[in-house]
């Protein structure tokens, strides 16, 4: 874990929880089996691929919780390793970590360079705004949530391209607001999220290109069925932009696809999550491998 | 089935009447309910809601975070209320005419955890009581809202 990020999220964790005189630093685990959803690639609380409006963690009312996470991706050619950490400040806040190291194994060769590494640190923040996902189930107000990302890529050896003739950034914010609803009668969760963006590849493959360097806005997708209080089956859509499709490497050679998942999520108890998904990611720099990457989706996430 | 509301007055004789016959709350009807009772029937009825309460009290006080708050109450009190708003909002015959869910809690501080904890406690009895994980979340359904009334403390 990348210290200054580490740091940067203890100060603030410090900073939010002395800032509210609510916050009693009680660790908890007063939430529902569950309701503080499981740890996203980028670290914030939701589903696997997209986030959530609820807070990281079992922490309700005046409580803090944390978790930790360790997901790991294996597609047809690729593969995505992701760790991090989140602590919730009850229903209220959430700050995360998150590093992803994405190894694309031989498949960039061709261009010379073999064995390469992707990676990114994540830091972000969530507030929910309003409602209560879970217990206002005589209204259809969502719980809503407003969230930050802030990603720094470094790209290896395809660095200098990435941030050269390609026209990216190696570091971007993305901004969203989430609402979440559990019908609760029915035992279905719906989760609408929209993402203000410059990532390619979530940020992996830089921000922005020399053709279009602007803010996307994207809609995220997520519903859950909850079969048993601690099992939930659930489908994921998540837009993504493209930046980089036409680029000097060709018209397409880059371009990229949005992402999907279907999972399963599995709590025993409070202190263990378990997620199995199939994802689909699309394609992933077509010039060199242009089928469709789909594969498997495994994360654990521990609480506290 | 005879048909009248409980007034205030009358609380005392129909508690008594609650200890002889056990399903005393069954008295108080409400005339204007005619709607779907399903969740009340799925729920085991009145016996049904009667020894689910009292299996709910039982591990209540068997649970660390739940104990405080009822070991000193008037446990037969408790049931009874409970018995009759279950019947209440799951559509059966009855009609809670208790002081309303805040008056209720005002002597004790509620947090969300505390209000979750019950929640779990419930859920468990229910689970052992065999009643369908759907017919469990359309009763939680009906009680969540109840967060406004009865959680007092952040």
């Amino acid at each position: 874990m990348p210290c200054p990020q580490l740091r940067a999220l203890a100060w603030a964790a410090l900073v939010a929880a002395s800032a509210s005189p609510a916050f009693a630093f009680t660790p908890g685990q007063g939430k529902l089996l569950l309701t503080g959803g499981v740890s996203s690639i980028d670290g914030a609380a939701g589903g696997g691929l997209t986030p959530w409006a609820v807070t990281g963690s079992h922490a309700t009312g005046s409580e803090i919780g944390a978790t930790a996470f360790f997901t790991r991706v294996k597609v047809q050619d690729y593969a995505l390793g992701a760790y991090g950490a989140a602590v919730g400040f009850g229903d209220r806040a959430e700050l995360s970590i998150a590093r992803q190291d994405f190894d694309a194994g031989d498949n960039l060769a061709p261009l010379g360079l073999p064995g390469l590494h992707l990676k990114q640190n994540i830091v972000g923040a969530k507030l929910r705004v309003a409602g209560d996902a879970v217990l206002d189930s005589d209204t259809l107000m969502p719980q809503v949530a407003v969230g930050v990302l802030h990603k720094t890529t470094d790209a290896g050896a395809l660095g200098p391209t990435l941030t050269g003739p390609l026209g990216a950034k190696d570091s971007g914010t993305d901004i969203y607001l989430s609402a979440t609803k559990l019908f609760l009668a029915q035992g279905f969760l719906v989760n609408g999220t929209l993402r203000a963006t410059k990532a390619n590849q979530n940020g992996l493959l830089g921000f922005g290109g020399a053709a279009s360097g602007s803010y996307k806005l994207q809609p995220e997708v997520s519903v859950a069925w909850l079969l048993r209080r601690d099992l939930a089956l659930g489908a994921e859509y998540r837009a993504k932009p493209d930046n980089l499709n036409e680029s000097v490497l060709g018209s397409g050679a880059l371009k990229e696809d949005d992402w999907s998942d279907l999972f399963l999520a599995w709590a025993p108890n409070k202190h263990l999550s378990i997620t199995l998904a199939w994802v689909d990611l699309g394609r992933i720099a077509p010039a060199v491998q242009p089928r469709r990457q789909r594969g498997a989706y495994l994360s654990a996430q521990i609480g506290f | 089935m005879k048909v009248h509301r409980m007034k205030t007055l009358a609380r005392p004789l129909a508690l008594a009447a609650s200890l002889l016959v056990g399903a005393g709350a069954f008295a108080q009807t409400a005339p204007q309910r005619t709607g779907d009772d399903s969740l009340y029937q799925a729920l085991g009825g009145q016996g049904g809601l009667t020894t689910l309460m009292d299996r709910f009290m039982e591990r209540l006080l068997a649970d660390a975070r739940m104990r405080p708050f009822f070991k000193d109450a008037d446990q037969q009190h408790v049931k009874e209320q409970l018995v009759l708003q279950l019947c209440e909002v799951s559509g059966g015959p009855c009609r809670r005419d208790g002081p309303d869910m805040k008056k209720a809690h005002d002597g004790m501080d509620v947090t969300r955890g505390d209000f979750n904890a019950l929640v779990e406690v419930l859920q468990d009895t229910m689970d052992a009581h065999g009643i369908p994980f759907v017919a469990q979340n359309r009763l939680l359904a009906k009680l969540a809202p109840m967060h406004r009334q009865i959680i007092n403390t952040p």
